[in-house]
């Protein structure tokens, strides 16, 4: 029964720690507050009044404490899909005036070129001097650019092929999962953004597979509320005007589309699906006003942008040009002048809340491709508290409740069991903050089931003292055998455990997940207070008693 | 002072007499219980159906029939309308929950559309207030059903196999038989009671498969200690032996696992009451089918039992080293 003075040391050292970095948690508003505080002043710098705030709780003392979950705190979660293909779609776009112009450089040898209608993700381009097919496949070809990410190295961007008089042109597999892998760091930034704008505290925004992002913001009203922040598309472009009409069935024609205007009913516009400049483009939009006073925005293109927006106003003159956002023209205005420089302003009918909203959709950046939500959770602020309320009630008198029962089964090795119970708490809570966890109202039942089988370890040791000492050993003799023997089915018996807390937590989201965690580290200090803390216990009050006789 | 015990210091309970009627009731309640999802269906809620439920709260009774006539002129197809009872909850309060199919063409719930059933609700009863709203759309809820499948399959697999590794094959079957058995009857008593079945049930069942192994773990634990001292024991008595040995422990687990799991049931509101539930009832069927269930798997089996020593090799002439 010797347990090495740098032993105790380790096992009480432990315990103290937990302690320390469990302590947090009992201040928890004081110590929330000193944190968006400190966060606030480490952006903007300080200001008395978050001086104030910061002084609330000591710097020197830890201040990690353990998120809770927005089944606790309330908030709104949405699950949204990235429709990665609309992506594919506007290159395309993008690439038919290109592949336009290099075959009609070939117009001798291989013909007239049209756009043949097809999926929107491939560009079907069809010659009308089939015989010619290799040297215009030859030219298409041309058009490929190497892929730019570390995997695809060395390939080409587009994939083309032929068959009869038409060409197939397509984003190269490669191409296609470095767009994918672009488009998506693009939506999580600007999700990122838009949410930050409106200035609510530690949103989660992740991504989940390859094309959802899982957005969680705790004390947002609703998620609507948070879907209209997040605005599921603000797709700004700028397309020529092909024509006017009123019917809503009008066909657009090849490369083209039929618009709805946004403020007159009934009118519609056929435009050209290839966007002259898009949203992209831009570096800055605010609010403003037009000459005639009435609410407009203004916007400025970056240089790329202006010039594009330049050569076209340059040689369109006199001809309307649409601002199309959300596939809807918001306006059509007639091309005045050559605007060089690459700054204009949106006129409308806005109000001056519309025109403020589009100048910042528009400066946070379009999204790249379009967003649906697949699943949308809002729970609110006042049954989140009632959860809490709830799960500590439970949690308190469950304690209790084991307390008793331990001390009425085993008098004073239960108190030993409760002290290491009460010492597991803190090293599990100690362990989640330090770790960042987040608490959930199931991670709350994974804290009260762990009360229970943390005593399952002590009840293994002490049911095995029970009987070695029935086989007539002395009291070290049965509490050491006690301890050996029972370690094999409490390693067993936890390792299963912690096999299906970990399983829970690769498969499980959110709340589930949460509850994985707790159990998972509920096991690992339970083990840890049982085999060696309680051991200690017992041990050094055995040798400051020696007693002849125990009973367990 | 006299501590309390649980069972008798010696005990020498025949696990195997009625074998009969419990293992027997066991594998048919298991049968029984694997057929009732498809004969009589499981009240999956939203994650796994897909659609939308909305909580609402309210000063006022709750008034289901009111509740429903508001809803129905807005044509949302399947309505289910629960009023939630909790005994530990305030007077005042009156919780309920409107359940709406998913609209076709929509992955989670249309703004407008949820807008409308709120609104016709408040006209219902002003003071409601929408605490909770969950959509779910069917792309998604069919992925978590087949991700549930997969966790639950794959936790029990590798259970097994790290059973195999510890003991034997023949346990770890007989483990593995028995975290079926618990968790079937799970599954099976909602189905029975027609709870709704939702993602936290299956985190709930795969608690159940971590400690229904905990338990079981440990009689076979001291069935390979018992193998070993008593080597010429038949094996039903050493399982035997080895169940009455641990069966103070068992239940003592047992017990104060389910002290705190009843306080959860009691105060622990009625958000989780259906998780806590499954957990419960799993720490019922897990210590019994650690007794009952897995232990009559190994005696069927058989088990080698030269513990400790090197096999020997197939039966035949053999020939061994000299020294």
């Amino acid at each position: 029964m010797q347990i090495p003075l740098w032993k105790r040391v380790i096992i009480l050292g432990l315990c103290a720690l937990g302690v320390i970095l469990a302590m947090p948690n009992l201040f928890y508003n004081r110590v929330e507050t000193h944190n968006a505080a400190a966060a606030k002043i480490a952006r903007n710098g300080s200001t008395p009044e978050l001086a104030k705030q910061l002084a609330e709780w000591p710097s020197w003392l830890p201040s990690s404490i353990v998120n809770l979950g927005l089944d606790l705190r309330g908030g709104a979660h949405l699950l949204a899909e990235v429709h990665l293909s609309n992506v594919y779609a506007d290159r395309m776009n993008a690439l038919w005036p290109e592949v336009r112009d290099a075959l009609a450089k070939e117009r001798a040898t291989v013909g007239n070129v049209r756009r043949e209608p097809s999926d929107p993700s491939v560009l079907k381009v069809s010659i009308s001097k089939p015989e010619a097919m290799a040297t215009a496949l030859q030219t298409v070809r041309g058009l490929a650019r190497p892929v730019v990410s570390l995997t695809g190295v060395g390939q080409k961007d587009l994939q083309v092929t032929a068959a009869g008089n038409s060409i197939t042109i397509q984003l190269s597999p490669a191409e296609k999962a470095a767009t994918d892998q672009r488009t998506m760091q693009q939506s999580l930034e600007i999700v990122r953004r838009r949410i930050d704008a409106a200035g609510t505290r530690e949103p989660t925004i992740q991504q989940e597979g390859s094309d959802r992002i899982l957005i969680e913001v705790p004390g947002i009203g609703s998620a609507e509320q948070l879907k209209a922040l997040i605005g599921t598309t603000a797709r700004l472009t700028f397309n020529k005007v092909v024509g006017r009409t009123s019917d809503a069935h009008a066909i657009p024609g090849a490369g083209n589309s039929l618009v709805p205007s946004e403020d007159q009913k009934g009118l519609y516009y056929i435009i050209d699906d290839t966007p002259v400049v898009t949203g992209e483009d831009l570096t800055d939009a605010q609010p403003s006003f037009d000459q005639n006073g009435q609410p407009a925005v203004d916007f400025r293109f970056d240089t790329t942008g202006a010039r594009k927006f330049g050569d076209y106003t340059a040689t369109h003159i006199g001809q309307p040009f649409a601002i199309v956002l959300d596939n809807k023209v918001i306006s059509a205005p007639v091309i005045q002048a050559h605007i060089a420089g690459g700054s204009g302003i949106i006129t409308g009918n806005f109000t001056v809340q519309s025109s403020t909203q589009l100048a910042v959709l528009l400066r946070a950046g379009a999204l790249p491709a379009k967003m649906s939500f697949l699943e949308e959770r809002t729970i609110g602020p006042e049954l989140g508290a009632d959860s809490i309320r709830a799960g500590r009630i439970a949690a308190v008198v469950g304690t209790i409740a084991v307390v008793v029962f331990m001390v009425a089964v085993y008098g004073f090795f239960g108190w030993i069991a409760n002290l290491g119970l009460a010492l597991n708490m803190c090293m599990m809570f100690g362990a989640l903050s330090l770790i960042g966890a987040t608490l959930t109202l199931p991670g709350i039942a994974g804290i009260v089931l762990t009360v229970g089988m943390a005593v399952d370890g002590n009840v293994l040791v002490y049911e095995r003292i029970r009987e070695e000492l029935r086989a007539a050993r002395g009291p070290a003799r049965a509490i050491e055998l006690g301890y050996e023997r029972a370690l094999s089915a409490i390693i067993d018996a936890n390792l299963t455990t912690m096999i299906s807390a970990g399983i829970l937590y690769f498969v499980g989201t959110g709340p589930v997940r949460g509850f994985a965690v707790t159990l998972g580290l509920g096991i690992l200090t339970s083990v840890f207070t049982t085999v060696w803390l309680s051991r200690l216990m017992i041990v050094m009050w055995f040798e400051r008693r020696r007693p002849k006789s125990i009973e367990v | 002072m006299r501590h309390l015990r649980m069972v008798p210091d010696h005990t020498n309970i025949d696990f195997f007499a009625i074998a009969r009627v419990t293992f027997g009731g066991s594998m048919l309640l298991v049968v029984i219980s694997i057929m009732a999802p498809f004969i009589w269906g499981l009240n999956f809620g939203i994650d796994f159906l897909g659609g939308t439920t909305i909580r609402t709260e309210a000063s006022q009774p709750v008034n289901v029939g009111a509740y429903r006539k508001a809803l129905d002129p807005l044509h949302l197809g399947d309505v289910i309308i629960n009023q939630v009872f909790d005994p530990s909850a305030s007077t005042n309060k009156h919780v309920a929950n409107v359940r709406v199919s998913a609209e076709k063409g929509h992955e989670s719930i249309p703004p407008a559309a949820l807008k409308r059933i709120e609104g016709a609700l408040q006209k219902v009863d002003p003071s409601i207030r929408f605490t909770s709203v969950n959509s779910v759309g069917p792309k998604v809820s069919g992925e978590l059903m087949r991700k549930a499948v997969m966790a639950i399959s794959g936790a029990v697999f590798a259970v097994m196999a790290y059973i195999w590794l510890r003991f034997e094959w023949q346990f770890a079957l007989g483990a593995a038989v028995a975290t079926v058995h618990d968790v079937a009857l799970t599954v099976g008593i909602f189905v029975l009671l027609q709870i709704k079945f939702d993602l936290s049930i299956i985190a709930a069942l795969l608690t159940i498969v971590g400690y229904s192994l905990n338990d079981t773990v440990v009689v076979f634990d001291r069935a390979r200690e018992n193998l070993i001292k008593y080597k010429k024991m038949p094996l039903r008595d050493v399982l035997n032996l080895s169940a009455n040995e641990t069966l103070s422990r068992t239940l003592m687990t047992s017990l104060s696992t389910m002290i705190p799991l009843i306080a959860l049931l009691i105060f622990g509101g009625d958000v989780i009451r259906g998780f806590v539930f499954a957990i419960a009832w799993g720490v019922i069927t897990g210590t019994y089918s650690s007794i009952y269930v897995a232990k009559n798997i190994v005696l069927m089996l058989g088990v080698k039992r030269d513990w400790g020593k090197k096999d020997d090799g197939a039966a035949g002439t053999q020939f061994a080293a000299k020294g």
